[in-house]
C-alpha cells in the first residue's frame, strides 16, 4: 500500500498574529512553526498505523520552500518513510493542489491523506482539489478509517451527525479529529529522520486562481461588562435591550 | 450576470440556504438554485421569496458524493451561462466547492464573510488564522465561486415563490456507497444555531449538564463544549468547538466554566455577543467576552434560566 500524506506548516497555535508590509504579509517575527495539527495528529498517524498493520510505504509531501524543511523532518521523525518537497511558495490552494496532484499522478498512490484544513488559512480546499485533478472519489472530514483489501470504510462528519461510507482505493481523504491519536516522536525517530530521504522537486507551471491581497485585524473588543452573579435579570435585560440578541 | 446557488435540501431548508440566496441576489444577478436531495417542490419554491428566480432539482443523487454533485453543478453552470456559484460554507460545500473550482477553473473564496468589493477586480474577506484576522482574497478568474460563512449576512425576503423544475445534471456513476447516517432528530445543527450555550471542564462531570441543557432549551439554543470535555467523553464530538472542532458564529454564545484558551476562542470569536461565566476573575474568556459573570455555574446557570423564563413570560 502506497500512502501519500500532505503536510503543511502552520504557526504554533499560541502565536501572536500580526501583519507587515502595509498589512499585506504575515509577520513571521518570533513565530514558531509546527506541523499543521490535523496533518500530523490525524492524517500522518493514521497512515503510519495502516502501514504497521498491512505494510506499505508512507511518503509525505509539502509544497514549500527550504524554510519548511524543519517541519518535514519532524513529520519524518514521527515515522514517515520518505519526504518530497515541491520547491515553491504555496501561493494558493489551486497552485498547491495542482503540484501535489501532478506528483501523485506520476508516482501512483493508493491513498492520499490530508488534514481537515490548515490552521492559518482554514480553507479546507486542497484535498478536494487534488481529488478533482486526479478524478478520484473524495471523502472529507473522515473521523475513522478501516481497510479491508481495497475497500475502505469511513466515518465522516456531516451537518449535525455522522455518516458511514464505503469507497474503493484509490481515494483522497481529509482527516479530522477521531482518526488517530497524537504521537510524540522519540529520540530514535528524531535520529532516523536525519537520514531519511527528502527529495526536492521543481514545481510545474500553474497559474494561481486567487491571491491574498491584504489582511485586516478585527476591531478590538470593548471591555467586558461585569454583571452581578445574583442579578441575572440584569443580564437578560442587557441581552434584550442593549445587545438585542434575545 | 447570472449566479447559481447550490443547496442540499435533504432535511428541508435551513437559514443558511436563505442567506446564500440573499447573498447571490445582492451580487446583482439572476439567481438559479441547484439542489439535490429529497425536499418537496413546495418547500423549494419558497426560495423564490429570498430572490431565486428558479430552482433546478436533480433527484438522481441521494448522497453527498462530491463527484456527482460537482458534475451536476457544472452542467447547470454551462446551461445557464452563470459566472458565479455561491455555496453556504457548510461541511458539504467544503467538500464540493474545491472540486468545482478545479473543474471550472474558477477561483474559490472559501468562507466569505462579506460581499465582494471591486478592489482589484473582485475581492472578498475570509477568516484567517482561526478567526484572529481577516484576509482579503482576490479572485483572478472570470468565473468565481463563493462559499459564504453562515451568519455573515441577514437573509432578506424580497419576492414570492418561484418555479421548481426537475433537472438532469448528468450526475454519472458514484464510487461512494453510504452505509448509514446517524443524525440526532430535532436538534439544531450547531453551525446553524443563532444561540449557543457551551460548557467546559468547570461543569465537573457529565451528569451536571442538565443545567446547561435547561438554559439552552429556554433560549432555543444549541449546546456546545470545549475540547477536553469531548475528549474525555462527557459530551459528543460534534459539540466540540474551537480550533480543532467546529467554528461557529452565532448571535449569542454563552460560555459556562470554560477558561477561554486561545484555541477555544478560535472557534467562537466570530460570535456577535459573548457571555462568559467563570469563578476565576483572571479567566482569559473575560477578555474576549461582552458580558461577564464572575460566579459559580451551578448557581448562575439556573438563575439565568429562571430570569429568562420570567422574561419570556412577560414578553410573549
Ligand atoms: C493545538 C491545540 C488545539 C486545541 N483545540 C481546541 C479546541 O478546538 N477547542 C477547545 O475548547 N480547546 C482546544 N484546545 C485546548 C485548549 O488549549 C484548552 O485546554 C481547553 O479549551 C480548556 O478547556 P476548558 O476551558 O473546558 O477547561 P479548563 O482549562 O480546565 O477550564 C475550566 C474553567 O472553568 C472554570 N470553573 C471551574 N469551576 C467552575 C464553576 N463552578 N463555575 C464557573 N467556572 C468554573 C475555571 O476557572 C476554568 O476557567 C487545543 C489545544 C491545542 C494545543
Ligand atoms: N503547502 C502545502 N503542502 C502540502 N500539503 C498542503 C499544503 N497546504 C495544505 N496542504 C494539505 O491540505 C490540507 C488542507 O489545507 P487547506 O486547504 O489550506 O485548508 C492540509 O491539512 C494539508 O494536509
Amino acid at each position: 500500500m502506497k500512502i501519500l500524506v500532505c503536510i503543511s506548516k502552520s504557526p504554533d497555535t499560541t502565536s501572536k498574529i500580526a501583519f507587515t508590509d502595509s498589512s499585506t504579509k504575515f509577520d513571521e517575527n518570533g513565530v514558531q512553526y509546527i506541523v499543521n495539527p490535523y496533518d500530523e495528529w490525524y492524517a500522518l498517524v493514521r497512515a503510519l498505523e495502516l502501514k504497521e498493520t498491512i505494510g506499505g510505504n508512507v511518503t509525505i509531501i509539502t509544497v514549500g520552500t527550504a524554510a519548511d524543511d524543519s517541519v518535514i523532518r519532524k513529520a519524518l521523525a514521527i515515522g514517515a518513510d520518505d519526504a518530497v518537497r515541491i520547491d515553491a511558495d504555496a501561493t494558493d490552494a489551486y497552485f498547491t493542489a495542482s503540484q501535489i496532484a501532478s506528483y501523485a499522478k506520476a508516482n501512483g498512490f493508493d491513498l492520499i491523506l490530508t488534514g481537515k484544513e490548515t490552521i492559518n488559512y482554514n480553507g479546507s480546499q486542497v484535498a478536494g482539489m487534488i481529488a478533482e485533478e486526479l478524478d478520484l472519489p473524495f471523502v472529507s472530514l473522515a473521523t475513522k478509517l478501516d481497510i479491508s483489501g481495497t475497500k475502505l470504510t469511513l466515518e465522516k462528519e456531516i451537518v449535525g451527525g455522522v455518516q458511514v461510507v464505503e469507497v474503493e482505493l484509490p481515494v483522497v481523504i481529509s482527516c479530522a479529529k477521531g482518526m488517530a491519536e497524537q504521537r510524540i516522536p522519540n529520540m530514535r525517530g528524531i535520529m532516523a529522520a536525519r537520514t531519511k530521504p527528502l527529495t526536492i522537486i521543481a514545481p510545474i507551471e500553474v497559474t494561481p486562481l486567487t491571491a491574498f491581497v491584504s489582511y485586516t485585524m478585527p476591531a478590538p473588543k470593548t471591555a467586558c461588562k461585569m454583571i452581578d452573579p445574583n442579578n441575572m435579570d440584569e443580564l437578560v435585560a442587557l441581552l434584550h435591550n442593549e445587545a438585542k440578541v434575545i | 450576470m447570472s449566479t447559481i446557488v447550490y443547496i442540499t435540501s435533504s432535511n428541508g431548508l435551513g437559514k443558511s440556504a436563505f442567506e446564500a440566496v440573499t447573498y447571490a441576489k445582492k451580487l446583482g444577478s439572476d439567481v438559479t438554485v441547484v439542489t439535490t436531495g429529497s425536499s418537496d417542490s413546495t418547500t423549494l419554491a419558497m426560495l423564490g421569496e429570498w430572490g431565486a428566480s428558479k430552482v433546478l432539482v436533480d433527484r438522481s443523487v441521494n448522497s453527498d458524493d462530491t463527484q456527482q454533485i460537482t458534475r451536476i453543478i457544472a452542467t447547470a453552470v454551462e446551461q445557464t451561462g452563470a459566472d458565479t456559484v455561491v455555496f453556504s460554507h457548510d461541511l458539504i460545500a467544503k467538500s464540493i466547492a474545491p472540486r468545482l473550482s478545479v473543474r471550472l477553473k474558477a477561483g474559490l473564496v472559501s468562507g466569505a464573510t462579506s460581499l465582494p468589493t471591486n478592489d482589484g477586480g473582485f475581492t472578498c474577506s475570509v477568516n484567517v488564522f482561526s478567526g484572529k484576522a481577516f484576509g482579503n482574497v482576490n479572485v483572478k478568474t472570470a468565473k468565481k465561486i463563493i462559499s459564504l460563512l453562515p451568519n455573515s449576512i441577514q437573509p432578506e425576503a424580497i419576492g414570492s415563490a418561484c418555479a421548481v423544475e426537475e433537472f438532469n445534471g448528468g450526475a454519472g456513476e458514484t464510487r461512494m456507497k453510504v452505509l448509514s447516517t446517524k443524525k440526532p432528530e430535532g436538534e439544531i445543527p450547531l453551525t446553524e444555531a443563532e444561540r449557543v450555550v457551551s460548557a467546559g471542564r468547570g461543569l465537573k462531570a457529565p451528569e451536571n449538564w442538565g443545567i446547561v441543557e435547561d438554559l439552552a432549551k429556554e433560549l432555543g439554543a444549541a449546546t456546545a463544549c470545549s475540547r477536553p470535555v469531548a475528549d474525555i467523553g462527557w459530551r459528543p464530538h460534534h459539540e466540540h468547538v474551537g480550533q480543532t472542532g467546529f467554528a461557529i458564529r452565532p448571535n449569542l454564545y454563552i460560555a459556562a466554566g470554560i477558561s477561554g484558551a486561545i484555541q477555544h476562542l478560535a472557534g467562537v470569536n466570530g460570535s456577535k455577543v459573548i457571555v462568559a461565566i467563570n469563578t476565576d476573575a483572571e479567566a482569559p474568556f473575560f477578555k474576549a467576552a461582552d458580558y461577564g459573570v464572575l460566579g459559580d455555574v451551578f448557581e448562575v446557570l439556573p438563575r439565568l434560566t429562571e430570569a429568562l423564563k420570567k422574561f419570556h413570560a412577560t414578553n410573549n
